[in-house]
């Protein structure tokens, strides 16, 4: 029903073995829906608020992180990070108030607000009568 | 990484229409980074953030991905030339009313050790969390830094 379904993937599958090479790390993400909005989380470790571009067009949504890698300086011995930057899409349900997303990256995490549009939040009908 | 090509022949004799779907699947289970695998399998026993290691002239410098977490929640020792890193991330209930609709995050807690390739002054090391990365900072003992050999030519 409420679907802000997702795209995973889906510009890697149609990709083609060079494209692929220099792909992008899909990150992790949490999606909760409360009464008001859908909330969605995603790991981006190594971003920062200037690494992050979170895009919107029609309705969907595309969430690329640019991360800063390996350690200035000194030379890597083990290495089990991807240097790949992060991105994911998603296609989000026409129930999304589009024009109010917001953001924010703190730690490494970023959340995006997605609120519902006034139409389909619950409402309490007044009886009357 | 794909373990089946989609155009290997060895998959030419089947209904290819029915083996499609799985055949993606399978596909798109092993371009996951790591391996999708390897992380269900973490389940069982919490969840291993990813570890590098680095050296300088002076150090080793190994950083840890720790994204969304709380500096108190995350432990540093070193003992006997093995770093521990570990702590516990809290699955935090920011709405009471909220559903889950998809997680793939992990929550609880980590362990992960690394067995330290040169003597350090553990006592001297230093820690930074920043944008999610953990970074401990380790002065390698005298002894461990390389030196320069004078050579006299006589």
């Amino acid at each position: 029903m409420t679907t802000i379904a997702n795209a995973e993937n889906r510009g890697a599958q149609t990709k083609n073995a060079s494209a692929n090479e220099r792909g992008y790390f899909v990150p992790q993400v949490n999606i909760v829906e409360t009464k008001d909005s859908f909330i969605l989380e995603a790991e981006m470790p190594g971003v920062s608020k200037g690494g992050l571009e979170v895009l919107l067009e029609g309705n969907e949504l595309t969430i690329v992180g640019h991360r800063q890698t390996g350690v200035p300086g000194a030379e890597p011995v083990y290495r089990e990070s991807s240097p790949r930057d992060f991105r994911r899409e998603f296609v989000l349900d026409p129930s999304i108030d589009t024009s109010r997303l917001s953001a924010k990256i703190e730690q490494g995490l970023l959340t995006v607000t997605l609120p519902k549009t006034e139409k389909v939040k619950p409402r309490k009908i007044q009886v009357t009568g | 990484m794909k373990l089946i090509r989609q155009n290997s022949d060895l998959w030419n004799w089947s209904p290819v229409d029915q083996l499609s779907t799985l055949r993606e699947e399978i596909n798109r289970l092993f371009d996951s980074p790591f391996g999708e695998l390897t992380r269900r399998m973490e389940l069982f026993n919490g969840w291993a953030p990813a570890l590098d290691l680095h050296e300088d002239k002076d150090n080793l410098i190994v950083t840890a991905e720790l994204p969304g977490m709380k500096r108190e929640e995350i432990d540093i020792s070193v003992h006997d030339g093995t770093l521990t890193i570990s702590g516990q991330r809290k699955y935090e209930e920011k709405n009471q009313d909220a559903e889950p609709y998809r997680s793939e995050r992990f929550f609880g807690r980590f362990h992960r050790t690394l067995a330290l390739p040169k003597p350090v002054q553990a006592d001297r090391g230093t820690a930074t969390y920043t944008d999610g990365i953990l970074t401990v900072t380790l002065p390698k003992t005298e002894e461990a830094k390389p030196k320069q050999i004078q050579v006299n030519v006589g």
